[in-house]
């Protein structure tokens, strides 16, 4: 049996926090959701853009019991020894199945980010309010992290 | 027709799923992929995406007394 050659489903994303655990959860969703058929793409915004800045991907904070960064070492220990995939696998991981970024230039606007600054290199589009809805209003599946 | 094996015994959520994705693309039409692996949900979820994707999972099979189970897949 051929491979199905077209995506009918659809999963968009939207990544508001830029807290590490967070990320993580926004980049398996992304990528069990392509590698179970769907598209998707996940749209950047707010502390969630400030994790494409070059070298900022890993730096995230814990979303609870961060605790001055002793929480985000201790979870990250413990990642270590359950074998958890770092987020520039996984990022990379998103890419090569076809993972669509969108960057929010509102953001970029209001925290001073240039386009240099950010990994130009995954990103697909940069966009506004219109572009999220344009991509969520065929999804059959649309969060907010 | 070639035989493609990914080995992800150890690997936990989702690189299972990825991986067999990765190879899945890279395959072509009537390929053979042999997944191994280790991590328990994964022995359900790939055949759920194959299902997804359409194509044909051959066999499940359990290896080191259920430690570890090797799924083949024919793309």
């Amino acid at each position: 049996m051929p491979e199905k050659e077209y995506k009918s489903e659809k999963a968009v994303l939207i990544l508001h926090s830029g807290d590490m655990d967070k990320f993580y959860s926004a980049l398996i969703i992304g990528n069990g959701a392509l590698a179970m058929g769907m598209e998707a793409s996940i749209y950047f915004t707010f502390w969630g853009l400030l994790r494409l800045k070059k070298g900022e991907l890993e730096k995230g904070p814990l979303s609870k019991m961060h605790m001055l960064g002793l929480g985000k070492k201790m979870v990250g220990n413990r990642m270590k020894k359950a074998n958890v995939a770092s987020l520039e696998k996984l990022m990379s991981d998103y890419k090569e199945l076809g993972g669509k970024i969108i960057a929010c230039e509102m953001t970029m606007e209001i925290m001073g980010i240039k386009k240099e600054e950010l990994r130009t290199e995954w990103i697909d589009t940069w966009g506004a309010v219109g572009t999220y809805i344009q991509e969520a209003k065929g999804a059959s599946l649309t969060l907010f992290i | 027709m070639t035989e493609v094996e990914i080995d992800v015994r150890g690997e936990t959520c989702p690189v299972p799923l990825v991986e067999c994705r990765k190879a899945l693309k890279k395959a072509s039409p009537g390929d053979l992929v042999l997944i191994k692996g280790t991590h328990p949900a994964s022995k359900k979820e790939i055949p759920m995406a194959c299902e997804a994707l359409g194509l044909e999972v051959l066999g499940i099979e359990d290896k080191e007394a259920g430690k570890e189970w090797e799924i083949k897949i024919r793309r």
